[in-house]
């Protein structure tokens, strides 16, 4: 957006010389799609020898002529521009570079893929698509493997979702948006994530500690924002094909079409395919669903400078089937075997307007609008779980100056609206438990910056909502930063956070095992549970400094998320699952400390240390969160070979991960009593990157084959003891995957 | 519903009456050649009295700026630019000054990077 104002600036604001003169800037767009400028250009009038050269910033003044009106420009490497000058006495020139000559070796200064900032108040990591690329698959939930504040973990033995946490909590308690509207929500938690292809997001913004006033009162420990491709900027067209042993397919293509200057589109195209049979733990099971996804995404973006105005407009269709069960081909069963079904379909619109006044660039004002529905049709074995979700939100936010851009303000309204519908069993056989909810909640939001340009600044920042469930309530939040030295910060947060708790969807691998279901009560908008409170506070802390003249960055980082109420779900009890309101104490907390280091241009290593202590009172006693590992450390190594002229290198990728031991719930089949061994996953990758254009990757994950010795339990999938639900390590063994990647 | 309505009205109210009739818009050359000189014009600038919005180009050398002309005038914004060190297109930076800058920002003998 910063880049958008400034062009919107340049556009609008030039100083008007003497009319007998033209002068103007040449430059050309480089590889970041930076402007640079362009000294020691020829600038003369056509067909004459009349001319002049750029000086070192690519400036140049021109005497006006009568008898040519045509001004050429010529630079050895690009192409030649001629412009015609009228009336005219300033313009911006950008030359593009030629095409037939060779490229020129560019040596800069390699850009980290995981981004800390020094100067945002707010502790944000930003993850650029190329970090993305790292774990080559394939959707957003595959993605945090090598992210160390997101810790990523199978949700069960059956269905192949991967969960992610942060500070220790599970994703319900994180704020996951796409491009600031909130998405990953209610019916679609659990899935969600795995609905986002990795090709289409252009980077993530990851927020530790409690979020921005302005996205809603529903992050309580943090915030991951997703922003996706943008028709203008992305790749006019793109392809990503990948493939593993395990038989898992996925296609990506990406076609985006200028259309006029302000006017562009894109069409996103993602499937994938399983339909490999695979047991290769011999507990029965597959171990992972056969699978077929289709996901459509058009967007358009408009953009008009001199109004100063950006619209852009999407929709989005879904389609996701999963078939989970016991392998039942080439075997006889005399009983009927266990299976199960997840589709899902999903429908996205919708419809962003921003507007920055051109002659008053800090004041602008955004409008957003979103549609969602949601449909989700699954059954596990005899157990039925339907879904269906339609929601509203729109949102308009303005932001200002008061006296100067050292303090800003935002000011705005959220409304949203929620209806949910939902089916389920209890138990195997037994009626359906229905209940349908209308959550319907408007807030208003203020926020202000203050920046002192130096060594502080602070985002305060309050909203008050109506919610017809919730009631009304105001969410405070304060962000504080202090720089006393160049690579020195330290920031502080707090903050509250509330959440109506859907506690079917947001714990479906209850399906999954004999468990009977216990609520407060059998019907009511929240079954008896009380909305979930909690306040979060933290401190981070950064250093970094040079040994041998790299790079090294340490940083920090401590949260405690305080609950004032929590539903608690309790797996305590075999053969049960209770849902009961907080009675007691119940917090997070979570310290993690990263090291960076750049041992060369081509060599850079991060390690992370993480500690959680995750205790909740249950009914059962002060307890330590089951399949939580309280000790992790994990380290990343990205190496790469120098580019060549045509652009060709070789990219290396190795993760390490170890994950301490967890506190595993009774029951009395598993083979863990008490608490599981610690164990270590080893994740690599290795990119061919034969010119911009073409690439191709190999990898491997979980490399050393860790696997949990029987995560399915039950000899009698119908019964009571059956349990799925009891993971804390890889289903699968060693998976290895190819793929390529082409783009123009 | 009624709450939707105050909220309408106050939001809008405060969007309409941002519109001040002292602010004043300003464009003029102050030299500078890399991202460090932008960071030292814009933020010293904008910390001055008066002075709503700063905001330089490195390429055209151009500093945009937005300023209350009833507590500040021009020809001052000049002068404070040029005593952080940057010349303007109305005042020399002082030698000392200029010759205390960070090697980089030196403008006289590096060209723009």
């Amino acid at each position: 957006m910063s880049n958008f104002l400034k062009c919107l600036f340049l556009l609008t604001s030039f100083v008007s010389f003497s009319q007998n003169y033209f002068e103007g800037s040449v430059g050309y767009i480089d590889n970041d799609g930076l402007q640079k400028p362009l000294a020691g250009v020829s600038v003369f009038w056509e067909n004459t020898s009349i001319g002049t050269l750029t000086d070192s910033i690519g400036y140049f003044k021109i005497k006006k002529l009568n008898n040519s009106k045509k001004l050429l420009f010529k630079f050895l490497g690009f192409d030649d521009k001629i412009i015609k000058v009228d009336k005219e006495t300033y313009s911006e020139i950008l030359l593009t570079e030629s095409q037939n000559v060779l490229d020129e070796v560019i040596v800069n200064k390699k850009k980290k893929t995981i981004q800390k900032s020094y100067f945002k108040t707010q502790n944000i990591t930003n993850v650029s698509s190329e970090e993305l690329l790292k774990a080559a698959c394939c959707n957003i939930s595959e993605s945090f493997d090598t992210n160390p504040s997101i810790d990523v973990n199978y949700s069960n033995a059956i269905t192949g979702t991967k969960q992610v946490k942060m500070l220790g909590l599970e994703s319900p308690y994180l704020l996951i948006t796409e491009e600031n509207i909130p998405m990953i929500r209610g019916a679609s938690q659990v899935y969600g994530l795995s609905f986002i292809p990795g090709t289409w997001v252009e980077s993530m913004q990851i927020t530790k500690g409690t979020g921005s006033v302005t996205n809603g009162f529903e992050s309580i420990s943090g915030q991951i924002n997703v922003e996706l491709n943008k028709p203008f900027s992305d790749s006019p067209f793109f392809i990503n094909i990948y493939s593993n042993n395990m038989g898992r397919n996925e296609i990506n293509l990406h076609s985006n079409k200028i259309i006029t200057d302000k006017l562009s589109t894109g069409l996103y195209i993602h499937a994938n395919k399983n339909d490999h049979i695979l047991d290769n733990n011999n507990d029965g099971f597959l171990d992972h669903p056969i699978s077929e996804a289709i996901n459509l995404f058009n967007r358009w973006q408009y953009i008009n400078p001199s109004k100063g105005t950006v619209v852009f407009l999407g929709y989005r269709f879904m389609s996701d089937n999963k078939e989970i069960g016991e392998n039942n081909k080439n075997k006889v069963f005399i009983r009927e075997p266990w299976s199960g079904e997840i589709n899902t379909k999903r429908f996205d619109s919708n419809f962003k307007f921003g507007y920055v006044n051109p002659s008053i660039p800090y004041q602008s004002l955004g409008f957003q609008m979103a549609y969602s529905y949601h449909d989700q049709d699954s059954f596990f074995g005899k157990r039925n779980y339907l879904i269906n979700q339609k929601s509203f939100y729109s949102s308009i936010i303005y932001n200002s100056i008061i006296g100067s851009t050292l303090n800003k303000i935002k000011l705005g309204l959220n409304y949203s609206y929620d209806d949910y519908d939902e089916l389920f069993n209890r138990v195997s056989i037994d009626m359906m438990s229905s209940s349908q909810r209308i959550d319907n909640s408007i807030g208003g939001f203020f926020e202000y910056s203050y920046d002192s340009l130096d060594e502080i600044s602070l985002v305060a920042g309050i909203r008050y909502d109506f919610h017809n469930n919730l009631g009304n309530f105001f969410t405070p939040r304060l962000h504080f930063r202090y720089q006393p030295l160049e690579k020195s910060v330290i920031r502080l947060s707090a903050g509250t956070g509330r959440k109506a708790s859907n506690v079917i969807s947001e714990n479906q691998n209850i399906f999954a095992t004999g468990r009977e279901i216990f609520l407060p009560k059998n019907a009511g908008n929240f079954y008896g549970l009380a909305p979930e409170k909690a306040f979060n506070y933290g401190i981070s802390f950064r250093q970094g400094f040079y040994i041998n003249n790299r790079e090294v960055d340490i940083t920090i980082d401590y949260y405690v998320t305080d609950f004032d109420n929590q539903v608690v779900v309790d797996w305590e009890t075999q053969g049960k699952v209770s849902f009961y309101n907080l009675e007691g104490k119940s917090y997070a907390k979570s310290l993690q400390v990263d090291l960076e280091y750049e041992f060369s241009d081509n060599l850079f290593i991060k390690s992370t240390y993480k500690n959680y202590d995750v205790m909740k009172q249950y009914k059962s006693g002060f307890l330590q969160n089951p399949l939580t590992p309280k000790n992790r450390f994990f380290t990343n190594i990205e190496a790469s070979t120098s580019t060549k002229s045509n652009g060709s290198k070789w990219k290396f990728d190795l993760t390490y991960n170890w994950v301490g031991k967890q506190r595993i719930p009774k029951h009395n089949l598993s083979l863990v009593k008490g608490f599981s061994n610690s164990y270590s996953l080893l994740n690599s990758q290795i990119t061919k990157v034969f010119s911009k254009k073409f690439e191709l990757y190999v990898g491997g994950e979980n490399m050393s084959n860790y696997k949990q010795d029987k995560p399915v339990l039950g000899g009698y999938p119908f019964g009571t003891d059956f349990d799925t639900s009891i993971v804390y390590a890889p289903i699968h063994g060693s998976l290895f995957y190819i793929g390529l990647r082409l783009k123009s | 519903m009624k709450q939707i309505i105050i909220f309408t009205l106050l939001f809008s109210s405060i969007c309409y009456s941002q519109t001040s009739s002292s602010s004043e818009k300003a464009s003029f050359k102050v030299k500078g050649v890399c991202e460090m000189c932008e960071d030292r014009i814009e933020k010293g600038t904008v910390k001055l009295k008066g002075v709503k919005y700063a905001d330089w180009d490195i390429l055209s050398n151009n500093i945009s700026l937005i300023y209350n002309s009833k507590k500040i005038n021009l020809d001052k914004i000049h002068r404070h630019i040029s005593m952080l060190g940057h010349s303007t297109d109305k005042y020399k930076a002082p030698e000392k000054i200029y010759n205390a800058l960070p090697e980089c920002c030196k403008y006289e003998t590096n060209s723009i990077h």
